[in-house]
C-alpha cells in the first residue's frame, strides 16, 4: 500500500547572489492518513522549506510531493498551513477571516446556512466562540492563533500543515493551544505535519517525530516513534519513564548529534 | 473602536465637564489655559504684529492692509453677494412675470428663459475652485491607485516607473499649465462643451500636480503586505482579481488613504496657481483680477482670499483625516 502523504527523494536549491545553495537534500518521508508527525531541528535546518513544499508554496528542485497518488504542483485548501504569526486578516473579525475560507473552498456546495454553521462549528472546536466578532488587534495572541488554526481545519484539509504554530506565545498560553489541539486531533483525527523547535511539545503532540539533521544540504537525521497511549496528560507524563526516554532521545539527537556548528547569518534559511 | 475614537473627539470638553462637576477646579483650569488659552494668546499676538507691520509698508495700491482693514473687505465681499443674489432673484421674477403675461396672451408664444449672467461672486468662485480641485483630485486616485497596486505588485513595473515618478513629481504646476491648455485646446474641440476650457485645464494641472502621493503610498502600501497573507491566498487558491480585492486593498486601504490626503493638500495648493493662469473663474483667478485691478481694496481683498485658501485647505484636510480614520483598520497609521 503507498503512502498517504508521500514526500519523495526531495532536494532544494535555493539560487543566492553568490551561486546556489543547497538547503535540502534527499528527503524521504511517507506519512500515513491520521498520523501527527512532528519535524524538529536547529533553525535554519530548512524544516519550513520541507513544509512550503508539501503546502505547495515552493518547488521541490529534485523530488517531489504525492498526496492520495496526485503529485503536489501548487498550494490548495486541501494542504490548508497554519503560519507561525496567525497571519489573519487584520481588518477582518475572526468569523469573517473563517469565513473568507469557507466561502472560497466550499462555494456552492454548502448552502448559506450550512456555511454559517460550519463556521461557528469550526470556531467553536478551537474556543473561540466568545469573540466572532473581534478583530485580531482585539484579541490575544494565543486567540488569534486558534482563530488561525479555525481557519485551517474550515477548509477541511487532507493534511495540516503547521509551521511552529505556538512558537511566538507564553508557555503557558502554548500549553493551553496543545491541549486543545490534542483534543481536536482527537475528534477529527486529522493528518497534521507540524514544525517545532519545542522537545516537549514534538513529543506530548506526536506520533513520529522526525529529527532533522543540520543544514546546508540537510536531511532526515532519524525518526522516533512515539508509542505513549492517547489520551495523554501533560501532568500525569511528566513522571513517565517512556515519555522522559523519549524526550531524552530527542535531545540527544539535537544536542550532541547535531550541535548546531556556527552558520554564518547569510546561508541560512529558515 | 468607534467608541474610543467618539470619546476622543469629546476630550476637548473633558475640562469644562469636570470644571462643572467640580473636579479638582484648578487643574482643570490649567488644562483649559494651555489647550485654548496659549492658541488663543499666540493668535492674537500674530494679529497685532501684522497690524504693526502692515502699516510700516507703503506700496503703490496703499498700506499693506491690517487685520481690521481685511476684515473690513471681507464683509463689502459679503454685501457684493448679498446685492448680486438680490439682482439675481429679481431678474428671474421679472423674467417669470414677462413670460406668464406672453403666454396668458397667446398660449402658443415661444418664450425664452434665460439665464442670470451677473458678476462672478466671493462664494461663487470658492465654490469654483472646490469643484474644480475635487474633480482633479477625483481624476488623480482613479488613476493613481489601480496604477499604484499595479506597480506595488510588481517589482519589474516598480523599477520601469520609479524614474518616471521621480521626474515628474516635483514639476511645478505652471511648468504643465502652457502645455495642457495647448492639448486642451487641440482635443477639447466640440460646438457646445459641457464644461469650460479654463476648468478643464485647471483640473487636468492639478490631477498632473498631485497624482503622485497617491500613487507612491499606493505602491508601498501593496508591496508591504505580509508575504503570508499573500501565502494565505494562494492556499486558499484565490483568483488573481478576488486575491486584489480581498487581500490586497484592504491591506493598502491605510496607505492609499495616507497618500490621498497628502494628493488632495497639494491639489488644493497648485489649483491656485492653476486658475491664475487658466483663468478658471475660482479664488485663483479672484486673486489675479485684483491684482491687475489695482485699486485701493485689492490688497484687502487678495488677503481676504489668501486666509479662505488657507482655512478651506484646513478643513480638506480635516476632512480626510476623518474619512482616513473611518477606513483604516490600522489606526496607527492614521497620523496627525
Amino acid at each position: 500500500m503507498s503512502a498517504h502523504l508521500n514526500i519523495d527523494h526531495v532536494s532544494m536549491e535555493f539560487d543566492t547572489p553568490s551561486g546556489k545553495f543547497c538547503a535540502l537534500e534527499n528527503v524521504n518521508l511517507k506519512i500515513k492518513k491520521g498520523e501527527f508527525v512532528s519535524l524538529i531541528g536547529h533553525s535554519g535546518c530548512g524544516k519550513s522549506t520541507v513544509l512550503n513544499i508539501i503546502a505547495g508554496l515552493y518547488q521541490a528542485t529534485k523530488g517531489g510531493v504525492v498526496l492520495d497518488g496526485k503529485e503536489v504542483s501548487e498550494p490548495g485548501p486541501e494542504r490548508a498551513v497554519v503560519f507561525q504569526n496567525h497571519s489573519l486578516f487584520p481588518w477582518l473579525s475572526a468569523y469573517e477571516n473563517v469565513e473568507l475560507a469557507v466561502k472560497q473552498v466550499f462555494k456552492g456546495k454548502k448552502s448559506k446556512a450550512e456555511m454559517k454553521e460550519w463556521i461557528e462549528y469550526n470556531l467553536e472546536l478551537v474556543h473561540m466562540s466568545h469573540a466572532l466578532h473581534k478583530k485580531p488587534d482585539e484579541i490575544s495572541g494565543g486567540m488569534k492563533q486558534r482563530v488561525g488554526i479555525a481557519r485551517a481545519l474550515a477548509m477541511e484539509p487532507t493534511v495540516l500543515l503547521m509551521d511552529e504554530p505556538f512558537g511566538a506565545l507564553d508557555a503557558l498560553t502554548r500549553s493551553h493551544l496543545q491541549d486543545s489541539l490534542m483534543e481536536i486531533q482527537r475528534d477529527l483525527k486529522n493528518t497534521v505535519v507540524m514544525i517545532t523547535h519545542d522537545v516537549d511539545e514534538a513529543v506530548l503532540l506526536s506520533d513520529r517525530i522526525v529529527m532533522m539533521s543540520n543544514g546546508p544540504a540537510a536531511g532526515v537525521g532519524e525518526i522516533l516513534d512515539v508509542a505513549l497511549p492517547r489520551p495523554r496528560h501533560r501532568l500525569e507524563l511528566a513522571d513517565d519513564p517512556m515519555y522522559n526516554k523519549y524526550r531524552a532521545d530527542v535531545l540527544r539527537f539535537l544536542h550532541e548529534r547535531h550541535a548546531k556548528p556556527d552558520v554564518p547569518a547569510s546561508s541560512k534559511v529558515a | 473602536m468607534n467608541v474610543v475614537s467618539k470619546m476622543e473627539d469629546l476630550r476637548m470638553f473633558a475640562p469644562w465637564v469636570r470644571i462643572i462637576k467640580g473636579e479638582n477646579r484648578r487643574e482643570q483650569v490649567n488644562v483649559l489655559l494651555r489647550t485654548l488659552g496659549v492658541p488663543i494668546l499666540a493668535f492674537a499676538l500674530f494679529l497685532g504684529i501684522w497690524d504693526s507691520a502692515a502699516k510700516s509698508v507703503v506700496t503703490s495700491l496703499g498700506q499693506v492692509p491690517g487685520p481690521s482693514q481685511v476684515l473690513e473687505q471681507a464683509k463689502g465681499l459679503w454685501q457684493e453677494y448679498q446685492a448680486e443674489s438680490v439682482k439675481e432673484d429679481k431678474f428671474y421674477e421679472r423674467q417669470e412675470k414677462r413670460n406668464a403675461k406672453k403666454l396668458a396672451a397667446n398660449p402658443d408664444a415661444k418664450v425664452k428663459w434665460r439665464e442670470y449672467r451677473g458678476r462672478t461672486t466671493y462664494p461663487q468662485q470658492i465654490l469654483t475652485s472646490l469643484y474644480t480641485v475635487f474633480t482633479g483630485f477625483l481624476l488623480a486616485t482613479l488613476i493613481a491607485v489601480p496604477l499604484g497596486i499595479l506597480t506595488g505588485l510588481s517589482q519589474t513595473l516598480n523599477n520601469a516607473m520609479n524614474p518616471i515618478i521621480q521626474i515628474f513629481k516635483p514639476v511645478s504646476p505652471l511648468a504643465w499649465l502652457p502645455i495642457v491648455t495647448m492639448v486642451v485646446s487641440a482635443v477639447y474641440v466640440s460646438d457646445d462643451p459641457m464644461f469650460d476650457k479654463s476648468f478643464v485645464t485647471s483640473a487636468i494641472t492639478v490631477m498632473l500636480c498631485c497624482m503622485w502621493p497617491t500613487l507612491i503610498n499606493t505602491a508601498v502600501g501593496v508591496s508591504s503586505i505580509s508575504p503570508d497573507l499573500l501565502n494565505v491566498a494562494k492556499v486558499l487558491r484565490l483568483s488573481w482579481w478576488s486575491k486584489i480585492i480581498k487581500v490586497v486593498l484592504p491591506s493598502a486601504i491605510p496607505m492609499i488613504f495616507t497618500g490621498m490626503r497628502l494628493s488632495l493638500g497639494v491639489g488644493w495648493m497648485v489649483l491656485i496657481a492653476a486658475e491664475m493662469l487658466a483663468q478658471n473663474p475660482g479664488l485663483g483667478k479672484f486673486v489675479w483680477d485684483e491684482f491687475q485691478n489695482g485699486s485701493s481694496n485689492s490688497l484687502g481683498r487678495i488677503m481676504v482670499a489668501v486666509l479662505t485658501i488657507g482655512f478651506i485647505g484646513f478643513l480638506l484636510d480635516w476632512m480626510m483625516l476623518q474619512l482616513q480614520k473611518y477606513f483604516s483598520w490600522d489606526k496607527s497609521a492614521v497620523n496627525r
